[in-house]
């Protein structure tokens, strides 16, 4: 509890300080509409108005500020117009409704859990195989450092056309782009973990002539359970960022990443911002579950 | 070799090659145990005491010479549960409780549920840990923890212990409280132990007899035969003969030790 007044003097000071940059951004927009509507501002015309700085603007219309706050579509929406849309877009909509972030949120949720689940399982299998196989270590861990370090924004298209063109889409390639970048976080974690048995863990294995499936079993698959939580908290933000990166290219009707995309198209940055807030408290939502769950396993375990 | 030999070894050889060259671990090691013997193995670090046991226990391949266990290869020895490890850490399983972890080689041999479960509570009874089967590693000390882990090498019914400097992280006041202790399941269980340490009184007091050590090449200097009673109080540290042994043991150290320079 004692942490809580540094955290909210912490989230003041950030909103504080997006409420005073807002004033700067939208200011030339706000005199433009202000001329427009006959009112007087100074200078008087925007040819003029270009050649200053916006500092100088709003000090010389200080009548302008609470209008930055206030616009249709600003180019940096206020903090209080992001919630107003967010809290209008979720409560105030019908979850059915195309107009609502919970549906739209809900299509990009979908396929970041199918394609967290697929990479998951993926990350795990190709751990396995290159902790238990020399062949695997130098053939396929050089291709997942590769896969990494192509942008995923140059790929998510091709992926796209080529599942398109044997007749795979709607959640599918989405899960596909998420599963591509969620797997490789699970690889390196669980790589490391089912290592992490020392020397004579594995020694004391070998007097009781134990295979190499029973080692796996009883003692590196349990020894990676911490490992593997650390990797699957990235793997679900790379999966969301997966499936919103896979709505941009087909200029897909539902998912935030849709939203994100319409949202640019016809310059409704409020939209935008809401969007990316709704995807910034679905990870963290994500993350925070996981980690719920990372705690009840390993007290399970014995081991937290 | 008679009948009552478990362990032998012939001109044993073992060379590991390093990036500095090769390093002789062990040269011309001759030595046979009894059944029921309780042998040391003393010596600085690098003399090769590590490396015999573990020689037998096939976790190392010797380079020369041979090896036996129950007249068998230390490998087939190994499949026949011929002996339990005993490693310098405890080296619990941090997930399972104590009887879980007793229980981590019954699983693996594939003894059924019943018998495991009956296994455990002798064995946990033999290291006087009757009670801990449900804590976790964590909630016990350190000497109560290399107890269970001596109780998981004594589930199986190995008739030879092998133990590595298993007290060697442990204070000098559990380390004599487990000393005991150790003699007590000795002469309850007539089980063939192998022990390495590095501490003279430890050696002397629980050995039938006395392995001295020296190391580059590592090898046998001398083999001391305990004229000690098989039962033994901690106050026979304080008698002439036990005195009379450990200087003898020192003696032998120093001479290996000597010979190295």
């Amino acid at each position: 509890m004692k942490s809580v007044l540094p955290v909210l003097v912490v989230v003041a000071a950030l909103i504080g300080l997006w409420y005073a940059a807002a004033v700067p951004m939208n200011v030339r927009g706000v005199l433009d509409e202000a001329e427009r509507a006959g009112a007087e501002v100074v200078p008087a015309s925007g040819a003029e108005r270009r050649e200053r700085a916006v500092w100088t603007l709003v000090v010389r219309n200080p009548g302008a500020i609470p209008a930055t706050w206030a616009q249709e579509r600003p180019r940096l929406p206020a903090p209080h117009q992001v919630a107003a849309e967010l809290w209008d877009t979720t409560a105030g909509k019908s979850i059915t409704s195309k107009r609502s972030l919970v549906y739209h949120g809900w299509v990009t949720l979908s396929a970041t859990l199918l394609g967290f689940a697929i990479g998951t399982g993926l990350g795990i299998l190709l751990a396995v195989g290159i902790v238990q196989s020399k062949v695997m270590d130098m053939s396929v861990m050089p291709w997942a450092i590769v896969s990494q370090t192509i942008p995923i924004i140059a790929l998510a298209p091709m992926i796209i056309v080529v599942l398109y063109s044997v007749g795979v889409q709607g959640i599918i390639p989405k899960a596909v782009i998420s599963a591509y970048l969620s797997f490789f976080p699970v690889v390196v974690g669980m790589v490391k973990g089912l290592r992490s048995p020392d020397a004579m863990q594995l020694d004391l294995l070998r007097t009781y002539n134990a295979s190499a499936a029973q080692g796996l079993w009883k003692l590196r698959l349990p020894a990676s359970m911490p490992y593997l939580f650390a990797s699957l908290k990235i793997g679900i933000a790379a999966s969301l960022v997966g499936a919103i990166v896979g709505e941009l290219p087909t200029g897909a009707v539902a998912g935030l990443g849709a939203r994100l995309l319409a949202g640019s198209y016809y310059g409704q940055t409020v939209q935008i911002w809401s969007a990316l807030f709704a995807a910034a408290i679905l990870a963290a939502a994500l993350v925070g579950l996981l980690g719920l769950i990372e705690r009840l396993v390993l007290r399970r375990m014995g081991v937290a | 070799m008679n009948a009552t030999t478990v362990v032998e070894a012939r001109d044993l050889d073992l060379v590991f090659q390093t990036g500095d060259g090769p390093v002789h671990a062990l040269k011309d090691v001759n030595l046979s145990i009894d059944k029921g013997d309780f042998v040391s193995f003393i010596g600085p670090s690098g003399c090769g005491k590590t490396t015999f046991l573990r020689v037998m226990a096939a976790l190392e391949q010797p380079t020369g010479g041979t090896v036996t266990v129950n007249g068998m290869s230390p490998e087939e020895a190994r499949r026949k549960r011929a002996y339990g490890y005993v490693f310098q850490a405890a080296g619990l399983y941090p997930w399972r409780t104590i009887a879980g972890n007793i229980r981590l080689p019954l699983e693996i041999m594939g003894f059924s549920r019943a018998e495991q479960e009956e296994r455990v509570a002798r064995v946990l009874k033999l290291v006087d840990l009757e009670g801990f089967g449900g804590k976790y590693p964590w909630q016990l000390s350190g000497g109560m923890q290399q107890r269970a882990s001596i109780a998981r090498a004594l589930g199986f019914d190995a008739d030879i212990l092998l133990m590595d400097e298993p007290f060697g992280a442990l204070d000098e006041i559990v380390r004599d409280h487990l000393n005991e202790q150790l003699l007590a399941l000795w002469a309850r269980t007539g089980k063939t132990i192998a022990f390495v340490t590095h501490s003279i009184p430890e050696a002397v007091f629980l050995s039938t007899r006395i392995v001295v050590m020296s190391p580059r090449p590592g090898r046998i200097t001398d083999v001391i035969e305990s004229p000690l009673p098989r039962e033994r109080p901690l106050e026979i540290r304080d008698t002439a003969q036990f005195i009379e042994i450990a200087h003898r043991v020192r003696e032998g150290l120093r001479a290996g030790h000597s010979d190295a320079l």
